[in-house]
């Protein structure tokens, strides 16, 4: 082929100009080993533009650190940019950025690109855990963007990011947890964090409500970590025959027969009296739980009862908050109060002559009793 | 039938999806080697096929071996339509020739394709059977090993050296045949690819021919470069040095060494052979075309005369009946003659095989092209570079030396217009070795060889300089004369004795030039030469001076020509050689002394100069021992430590040829600045921003002053195109041109400050016009980090050390101005054995572990990694710091096309460069690694054309590279094993894990 022709002198065509008379058409600087500023790349992260990230590095005082000239600041993250852009389609694959040959990038250079890539905002992951990952959800990151103050540009990453480690473990068998940290090469508290994200998408758990704004991601992880070590297929069953980001049918049909518990009186009056002889005297809100022992049990064993509905599901939390955070917390119950409560309500119940769900009623209020503590601030 | 080719296809990785319904690709494999094919099973529905094919034989002449490369197509099954090909893989299977060199080819190769670039890998085994073949007028020269590096290679030892080797061939450049107009970019860029890689095989071979012929078995500083000439076709040439290498190994090898090489052989090269000495090549020049030749900045007129004389006196030389004149085996007569071509393409020498250093030498020419109507008789070309070669032959004697070192060629090229232009440095080598060589002039300077000195001392006649000179006597021994300024192109003598540290020095230029066609534009560009080439010495001097350093080593000069412009780059290391006198500072004159203003205004500038000069000493830490100053019956009797240098004014070019006699002679260095330019020229000189702390920047291999390296390397390719906005004026543009060499300097800087402190070694810059108004620089350099603390006992390890004395009396030596001397013919006899025996003292280095057992341990360490990716390193340099090249296992020469037609979706120029780049590392990696190798030294990238044409969002770029793949072992590692005693069964331990 050759390239003849006229130019056509298109000053948005040059990259930048130097000055009137001349302009850079086309800068680039490729190492054998592939440069990568860590900075720049936080900043690439972020959604800044060339120009913002510029003006970032300028204020950061580079300039003065390294006799660099605004230009030369500008050639440098322009060629970042690239840099990272083209290596962007290997992070969606991490597995891929150790094998291929077209960038050289020691382990622990890869490893950093990962996990940064990876990372996402609290604040941001808050507004989007538990809602459907798909198209329309994308189309309002804008809304996310505006109200969190992170770019549109770093939503979209991780919103893709969320999608991408989704779409990969549906297909697979294992723990989840495990297969996230094998397939995207993470390190284990993001793996966790992901396998959190994903276990929230996939049971759709409702976490926007006003009364669950007060949770961070961290609590709902901590939460979905209970779940997923406990409640799930996987948790029970080492087989690997299944995902664990499914929660165990059988189990949720089990614990349908817990409303024994409320369903007749005698079991109820006779598990208050067990909770409430165990708690006298050892806390100041005695009387507040005595009060409110028939309403905290409903709360927690109609929840259980209604798992098998996926739809109950999805408000499991909202439900925790609903029916035992709430009527505690306006108890003024201390987190400590709340433990020893919950502690003498589940071993009270294994006392009880004619109660026999014992291995559910465990698997059922360990759960809960880490989740409601982790839920309960003070 | 003496050779057995056998590939084995193992697998593919990464493939792209070539059916969109499926999301996958049905792939199969062609394997072409001439014109055999053999094809794998199609693997169904697979981005990771496991061919596992069977073994692909193909029986062949060892001369295709050499010429052809293996190649390897990929391709989509197709039912219905077509195939589809997925991309190619070209395996040069040289290295695998060499008994010495690599003997499997196995491990991941990128798939590419000349339109979308890396498209997966494939798994390759690739192996050489080689019969003996004993038939004497055999056309292959199989096991001739060849070199990038410009020094003997690590871990060889040099028996010989034998001399200059070079050679071209032509053909038509397939883009430009009519084909070219109906078939497809891809189908036009893969012929182009494959000839070229044909071409450059057939060259190699024809260079190892020359080589067996002399009795040699390598070729040390191999230098191939391609002519793209358009229409007028395709030029592959090559240059080198032949040598006799030996292995180091444990066993003694000294004296026993048998050279086959019947020591009568004809030294006439078969090009030459028809070519009748003593016509006077410049009066007539072998084509119709014009074909002016001259020498640096002496004005073109003056020049033809000067050159014809010299020739006379070269065709004095015998050129017949050379001989090889062996160590100890024949003593060389008075008229034994090396070779034509005394010639040295290499830059660092064994201790003791260079003498002193006379000067750069260089020449250019300037020619019209014409399409190469045969191509089997590549005469033109041939002729065009002989003359040149005779000039600088001539430059040499002139200068009281028989031979060229850091020797090289290159061309630029415009539509029709070519300049081809060679330089190197005029030198005495060591004629110690032959028994009883005549004695002459240059005797004298062998009794006493100090090491740090001798090279300094000049070789010519104090009383017949070829050109003004002020000469002193050298102040590390006092005995014999140096000049007060030395330019070379070669690397700095590891064992120079130099003061402080060095640095990169460049001058740079940007003429305007009327357009025009043919022979107009030639003589155009003709004159213009010598104005562009005298600034760019002067620009050089001044910014030595300005360092406070007195001697320039590497010195290349480019010269680039465009449509309306010509660019000249001048890129040198300047260092404080102990041996010669202090520079004398910068004086600035005014010539209207009348007005007190202007005077108040030329003695702040001399102040802010000789701040400057001040500032800088301190920064290179340049310290001379204070010595009295004894001059002695130099030419010019003036003992004044300032130096003149006038500037002259290019405008007409009498004042020229008078400003250039007086260049030396003046006394001081007197820059006049009544003249804008002037003024404009002190700016340039006093806004050269200083290196970062912690930056040295040098063009050599290595910086004076800094030995301790840790093992940090960065290589690095930096390109830039400048699009020239306004119609600018020669300061406005020299401006420019100044401006964004070193903005892009600065970059650099910027990019690798986390490897601070730290030296830029070896970089390289190669600047071209693309088009009008545009200006492309290049750059490729590798950037090593060195520990501030405890400086290395100056350890000359033993057996590595290189003596390269380089004196340069720059530019001036090729002004041709100077008489012939007759007396210089005879000094030429003595040292010009064919053959040097060059002993390396210290050849005994540690025993170097079994190559083979590290190659596999290198293999297996792969493993540890996680990653199935092995690291390989790349460095311009000869050597990698803080380890031990233990095996080479061949060159590395590869040309790759790439083009698009989706420009902006490809990120614009820049992203498309980028990721090609990128992807040429990617492939020069992956084949060493293949062969086995984890480091590529001597890398080089020589040729980067880049073109685009946005309107039509298209883009082609051509690379060539290369460089030598090699096995490199820590030398911590080496150490440990050492101690361990048993090496081998360490290894092959090691293998097995």
């Amino acid at each position: 082929m050759r390239l003849h022709g006229t130019h056509i002198k298109l000053t948005e065509r040059s990259l930048y100009s130097v000055d009137v008379k001349m302009s850079v058409e086309l800068d680039v600087f490729v190492g054998n080993t592939t440069i990568m500023d860590k900075e720049v790349y936080q900043l690439w992260l972020n959604g800044y533009t060339v120009n913002d990230a510029v003006k970032v590095r300028i204020e950061g005082g580079v300039m003065e650190e390294c006799e660099a000239s605004a230009e030369v600041l500008l050639s440098d993250t322009m060629d970042q940019y690239r840099t990272f852009q083209m290596c962007e389609r290997l992070l969606h694959h991490p597995a891929k950025l150790a094998n291929q040959l077209l960038f050289q990038i020691p382990p622990d250079r890869q490893a950093m690109l990962i996990e940064r890539y990876y990372a996402f905002d609290d604040s941001f992951v808050r507004e989007v855990l538990g809602k459907k990952l798909s198209k329309g959800t994308k189309k309002d990151l804008d809304d996310v963007s505006i109200k969190t103050g992170i770019t549109l540009k770093s939503c979209r990453r991780q919103f893709d990011n969320f999608k991408r480690v989704f779409k990969v473990v549906e297909e697979l068998k294992g723990p989840l947890v495990e297969n996230i940290r094998q397939h995207f090469l993470l390190p284990d508290q993001l793996a966790r964090d992901y396998a959190a994200i994903v276990f929230f998408a996939n049971h759709r758990f409702e976490t926007g409500k006003k009364k669950l704004q007060y949770l961070t991601f961290q609590d709902f992880a901590f939460c979905a970590g209970q779940l997923i070590n406990n409640w799930t297929v996987g948790a029970v069953d080492n087989m690997m025959e299944d995902m664990d980001v499914d929660l165990d049918k059988e189990f949720l049909q089990d614990l349908k027969d817990l409303k024994i518990l409320i369903t007749d009186k005698d079991l109820l009056d006779q598990h208050k009296n067990l909770v409430c002889t165990a708690l006298r005297g050892k806390t100041n809100v005695f009387n507040e739980m005595e009060a409110n022992f028939k309403n905290l049990s409903r709360g927690l064993v109609n929840i259980a009862a209604k798992l098998i509905n996926a739809k109950d599901v999805r408000d499991f939390f909202i439900d925790l908050v609903e029916k035992f955070i709430e009527p505690c917390r306006s108890d003024k119950l201390t987190s400590i109060d709340v433990n020893l409560y919950l502690t003498h309500y589940t071993n009270s119940a294994h006392i009880l002559d004619t109660f026999k769900h014992h291995a559910v009623w465990t698997r059922y209020m360990g759960v809960i009793k880490s989740c409601i503590l982790r839920m309960y601030h003070d | 039938m003496p050779g057995k080719l056998k590939a084995k296809i193992v697998a593919g990785r990464h493939l792209p999806v070539m059916d969109r319904a499926s999301d996958l690709t049905d792939a199969f494999v062609e394997v072409k080697f001439g014109n055999t094919t053999f094809k794998t099973d199609v693997y169904p529905k697979s981005l990771n096929p496991q061919w596992n094919s069977e073994w692909f034989k193909f029986e062949v002449d060892d001369e295709d071996l050499q010429d052809e490369p293996l190649q390897i197509t990929v391709l989509d099954h197709d039912t219905y339509s077509a195939n589809d090909a997925i991309g190619k893989v070209y395996i040069d299977i040289d290295p695998l020739l060499c008994s010495e060199a690599a003997t499997v080819i196995s491990g991941w190769l990128p798939i590419y394709d000349t339109i979308h670039g890396i498209r997966g890998e494939i798994n390759v085994l690739v192996k050489v059977d080689l019969f003996n073949d004993l038939n004497r007028f055999r056309q292959s020269s199989c096991g001739v090993k060849f070199f990038c590096t410009t020094s003997i290679p690590r871990c060889y030892r040099a028996v010989m050296v034998h001399g200059f080797v070079e050679e071209l061939v032509v053909n038509e450049d397939p883009e430009y045949q009519w084909i070219d107009r109906i078939r497809t970019p891809r189908a036009s860029n893969e012929a182009r690819q494959r000839l070229i890689f044909l071409m450059s095989g057939e060259l190699q071979r024809k260079i190892g021919l020359k080589v067996l012929e002399m009795g040699g078995n390598a070729v040390v500083g191999y230098l191939q470069c391609f002519d793209l000439e358009g229409e007028s076709g395709l030029v592959v040439r090559a240059i080198g040095t032949a040598c006799t290498l030996e292995k180091i190994s444990t066993f003694p090898a000294t004296a026993t060494h048998p050279n086959n090489s019947s020591p009568s052989k004809d030294m006439k090269e078969p090009g030459f052979g028809e070519e009748a000495p003593g016509v006077p090549l410049s009066s007539g020049p072998p084509t119709p075309l014009r074909a002016q030749t001259f020498s640096s900045f002496s004005p073109s007129k003056s020049y033809s005369r000067q050159s014809s004389s010299s020739d006379t006196e070269l065709s004095l030389t015998p050129k017949t009946g050379g001989h090889l004149c062996h160590f100890c085996m024949i003593p060389p007569s008075p008229f034994c003659v090396f070779q034509e071509y005394p010639f040295f393409t290499l830059t660092a020498f064994p201790p003791g095989f260079l003498l002193h250093v006379g000067g750069v030498v260089s020449a250019r020419s300037v020619k019209l092209l014409d399409r190469i109507h045969n191509p089997d008789e590549p005469e033109t070309r041939d002729a065009w570079w002989e003359e040149i070669r005779q000039e600088i032959k001539s430059h040499a004697k002139a200068l009281g030396c028989h031979a060229v070192v850091g020797y090289s060629e290159s061309t630029s090229i415009c539509e029709e217009v070519c300049i081809l232009s060679a330089s190197g440095t005029a030198a005495v080598l060591s004629s110690r070795f032959m028994q009883d060589g005549p004695l002459d002039t240059e005797h004298r300077f062998e009794e006493v060889v100090s090491p740090g000195c001798g090279f300094c001392h000049i070789p010519y006649d104090e009383l017949n300089i070829p050109f003004p000179a002020q000469l002193t006597y050298c102040y590390c021994c006092r005995r014999y004369k140096v000049p007060d300024v030395l330019f070379t192109t070669i690397d700095l003598p590891t064992e120079a004795n130099v003061t402080g540290k060095g640095c990169l020095i460049q001058a740079r230029l940007c003429r305007t030039k009327k357009k025009a066609q043919g022979e107009g534009n030639a003589t155009a560009i003709s004159s213009l030469l010598p104005f562009l080439e005298y600034e760019l010495h002067t620009q050089l001097m001044n910014k030595l001076k300005l360092r406070g350093m007195n001697a320039l080593f590497g010195l290349r000069i480019q010269i680039s020509v465009g449509e309306t412009m010509l660019l000249g780059l001048a890129s040198a290391t300047g260092v404080y050689l102990t041996a010669l006198p202090s520079p004398g500072g910068i004086q600035i004159a005014g010539k209207t002394p009348s007005d007190i203003t202007y005077e108040q205004h030329i003695s702040t500038m001399q102040k802010k100069i000789n701040d400057t000069i001040d500032k800088n000493k301190e920064l290179y830490e340049i310290n001379p021992p204070e010595v009295v100053e004894e001059i002695i019956g130099s030419p010019i009797p003036e003992p004044r430590q300032r130096s003149r240098l006038f500037r002259s004014h290019s405008e007409s070019s009498d004042e020229v040829s008078e400003l250039d006699l007086s260049h030396g002679k003046k006394d001081a260095f007197v820059l006049e600045i009544d003249d804008t330019d002037a003024v404009e020229d002190i700016h340039a000189l006093l806004t050269d921003s200083p290196t970062p702390a912690g930056f040295y920047s040098c063009n050599t291999e290595i910086m004076p002053g800094i030995q301790n390296w840790t093992s940090a390397i960065q290589m690095f390719t930096s390109v830039r195109v400048f699009r020239l906005n306004a119609n600018l004026t020669n300061q406005g543009l020299n401006k420019i041109f100044s401006d964004l060499c070193e903005n892009l300097l600065k970059s650099l800087y910027f990019k690798l400050r986390s490897m601070v402190p730290c030296c830029l070694c070896h970089l390289n810059f190669t600047v071209a016009i693309p088009e009008d108004e545009l200006i492309q620089v290049a750059v490729t350099a590798v950037a090593m980090s060195f520990d501030k603390e405890q400086p290395l006992e100056n350890g000359k390890q033993s057996g590595e050390k290189t003596l390269i004395k380089g004196k340069h009396r720059p530019l001036k030596a090729m002004s041709g101005i100077f008489p012939p001397h007759l007396s210089f013919l005879s000094s030429l006899s003595p040292s010009l054995s064919l053959a040097l025996l060059l002993s390396t003292a210290s050849s005994l280095e540690k025993a170097s572990p079994l190559p083979e057992g590290r190659s596999r341990s290198l293999r297996s360490n792969r493993s540890y990694s996680g990653s199935s990716v092995a690291v390989v390193k790349m460095t311009p340099l000869s050597f990698i710091p803080g380890a031990k090249i233990i095996k080479y296992l061949g060159i590395i020469n590869m040309f790759f096309i790439r083009e698009t037609s989706s420009l902006r979706e490809e990120g614009g120029v820049s992203g498309f460069l980028h990721t090609f780049i990128a992807e040429v590392f990617a492939m020069v990696r992956a084949h060493v690694a293949a062969l086995g190798g984890n480091a590529v030294v001597s890398y080089s990238m020589k040729e980067c054309v880049f073109m685009e044409n946005p309107n039509k969002n298209q883009a082609q770029c051509l690379i060539n590279v290369s460089g030598d793949a090699v096995i490199f072992v820590r030398e911590s590692e080496l150490e440990s094993t050492s101690v361990q005693t048993q090496s081998a069964t360490t290894h092959t331990s090691n293998a097995t894990l």
